[in-house]
């Protein structure tokens, strides 16, 4: 319900740069992924625009407002934190009604009952209400603190690594949960996580950040197919991107000095052998380890080959991406 | 025989058990002594061999709570015949009741002045330790040197300027200047203890307070006061037993209307050698103190040990 939007935001911690110049609009009602490795400056983002923190240059404005000098709770944002905050001297009630009887809100108690029940609903955890919050396993936990920031309608919702700690059932049913409670309510959700199959199903942009850079910012299958560099590549993708050196194969263009493999990539049944060091059956898919001069490659292949150890498979590159030597991406 | 590095064998447990409870009885034995005492007739409570067993009497509660006038035989007679259980008992030594002692004001103004400081020591207290674990304060390190610092010497070496700046200020024998100067000596105290116990709580319970919509006040009232509960009500457990039985400056900053217990006990002794008053003094001194760690007991083991346990 606003559009959120960061100009030249930059801040240091210490000697190093937390966030360098980011310039980022995210659009209004979209679920916008932050990727990117530890220290890359996710969080930061999240706590800029939540207010807990304050750069030390640029704004950030929400729905064309500027933020600076408002306090988080004017900010009409909710955070869920990656540690699970739940405050320990309260139950499960009253932590999920501890946002709507804020001063700012003033909830009527019937209100706050129906919202509270509903949103234990979505999350299952309606049997442990009256549970202590102390007394509660990890993923009940982050249940909880995701609850905290649903029963609110806030114009924005961050999020910081929100499944990370729950069982892989559990992750995709609230994966859905989320992706439907934020289409549904027009709500603008900004996510950090390193699970890649969240930034692909969930969101309808990534921003890749590296070292307080914003590297690219597209939808999901652009920074997959039309990644500007080696390391937006590898961000996204299950095996990951393979990277050789570009003279491996014939063909490549002058300037580039490697080339990025996707599976995709890799047409199997033609050019020159290669080696089947490992075949690992994940089910859905299988992955073949290959040895092609030299080089590891990971493709994928039919869930039920009959490949083995040691067999010979022909590859070749299909339509793979060229770098060039800084790893930036050649058209 | 199993041997196991974890569970006691049932001998190291009987061992484990008569050493702590003949600890206790060492630690305790004064404590019996004197509320014995309490209940002995003087001549009792100077006996020699002392004796363990002994007729109890309330005769030195009476005495405590009391004066008396001693009356010639006439006068006694004339007196009438005596009309409650306590007038009995002094009439034995040939005396009747002419008044109340101060005993009960001088516990009075120990209650205003203990609680007092008490309350006040915490809350200044509270609110500094948030203050330097919380915010980025210039100079933070030596501030808390210096706060600490104040605890370095006895108290009593400054007491003749304290003594001289409360005759300038009018804070003699007054129970504001008394709850003042215990503050002062406790804040310390309490700023060191409280700032730990507020470090450990995490900060990312108050930020997901100012999240959900609370001020910082607010957060830091509704959020962190609960959890450093174990905190305050150990502090406070120390700063009221200090500020109770503090003695040296009541003795000197102290005559009349704010003076406790502690210099009044003794002065006790003066109306003739009354040990079993004496001795009931201190034991109703005893109970508040009693009364208070008992209700906040639950917080000050957990308040001892914090820090050492995991939540």
């Amino acid at each position: 319900m606003a559009e959120v939007r960061l100009s030249g935001l930059s801040k240091m911690f210490g000697t190093t740069a937390a966030l360098d110049n980011i310039d980022l609009t995210v659009p209004d009602g979209s679920f916008v992924v932050l990727l990117g490795p530890t220290g890359a400056g996710k969080t930061t983002i999240l706590r800029m625009v939540s207010g807990l923190d304050t750069p030390d240059n640029g704004d950030v404005y929400i729905g064309g407002k500027p933020m600076a000098g408002l306090t988080p709770a004017q900010r009409d944002v909710t955070m869920v934190f990656q540690q699970y905050s739940l405050y320990p001297h309260m139950n499960v009630r009253q932590n999920l009604e501890f946002p709507l009887k804020s001063p700012l809100l003033r909830t009527p108690q019937a209100e706050i009952d129906r919202k509270v029940n509903e949103v234990a609903e979505i999350l299952q955890i309606s049997h442990k209400l009256d549970n202590k919050a102390t007394a509660l396993s990890g993923g009940e936990m982050q249940r909880v603190s995701i609850g905290r920031a649903l029963v609110r309608n806030p114009s924005v919702y961050l999020m910081d690594e929100p499944l990370s700690s729950l069982d892989a059932k559990l992750r995709s049913d609230l994966r859905i949960e989320l992706k439907n409670i934020q289409a549904n309510s027009g709500a603008t959700l900004i996510y950090v996580t390193h699970d890649q199959v969240e930034a692909m199903t969930m969101a309808t942009h990534v921003g890749v950040l590296d070292h307080g850079r914003l590297v690219q910012f597209g939808t999901p299958r652009q920074i997959y197919e039309d990644p500007v560099s080696i390391y937006a590549a590898s961000r996204l993708g299950q095996p990951r991107i393979n990277v050789v050196p570009a003279d491996l194969f014939g063909g490549a263009p002058t300037a580039a000095r490697s080339i990025g493999l996707r599976p995709e990539h890799i047409l199997q049944g033609e050019g020159e052998d290669s080696t089947v060091n490992r075949v690992e059956h994940l089910g859905d898919q299988t992955r073949l380890h290959l040895d092609y001069k030299g080089h590891d490659l990971i493709t994928v292949t039919d869930p039920h080959t009959e490949l083995q150890r040691g067999d010979r498979l022909p590859i070749r590159p299909n339509n793979p991406l060229y770098f060039d030597a800084s790893g930036a991406r050649l058209a | 025989m199993s041997f196991s590095v974890t569970q006691p064998t049932s001998r190291q447990k009987w061992f484990a058990g008569i050493l702590v409870i003949g600890y206790a009885l060492l630690t305790i034995l004064p404590l019996l002594w004197i509320i014995a005492t309490g209940f002995k007739s003087p001549s009792d409570a100077i006996a020699y061999p002392p004796k363990v067993v002994f007729e109890p009497t309330l005769e030195g509660y009476v005495n405590l709570f009391t004066t008396r006038t001693r009356l010639s035989p006439e006068a006694l007679s004339e007196a009438g015949a005596p009309q409650t259980w306590y007038d009995r008992i002094v009439r034995q030594y040939g005396m009747v009741i002419s008044g109340p002692s101060r005993y009960g004001e001088r516990f009075l103004n120990s209650v205003i002045i203990g609680f007092g400081s008490t309350f006040l020591s915490i809350f200044l207290g509270t609110l500094a330790a948030y203050g330097f674990s919380r915010f980025r304060v210039p100079l933070k390190d030596d501030l808390m040197f210096f706060i600490l610092s104040t605890r370095m010497m006895p108290p009593i070496a400054v007491a003749i300027p304290i003594f001289l700046m409360f005759r300038q200020l009018g804070l003699s024998d007054t129970h504001l200047g008394m709850i003042l100067l215990y503050t002062a000596v406790n804040l310390s105290l309490s700023v060191w203890l409280l700032k730990g116990f507020i470090d450990e709580i995490p900060i990312e319970y108050e930020e997901a307070a100012l999240i959900d919509g609370y001020t910082r006040f607010q957060a830091f009232y509704k959020v962190v006061l609960p959890q450093a509960a174990t905190g305050i009500a150990s502090t406070a457990i120390f700063c009221l037993i200090f500020s109770w039985n503090e003695y040296a400056f009541a003795v000197l900053l102290t005559s009349g209307t704010a003076q406790t217990a502690p210099p009044f006990i003794p002065t006790i002794i003066g109306v003739g050698k009354d040990w079993p008053a004496v001795a009931a003094g201190a034991t109703l001194f005893l109970v508040p103190v009693m009364v208070f760690t008992v209700l906040l007991r639950k917080h000050l083991l957990r308040g001892i040990t914090f820090g050492a346990v995991r939540k």
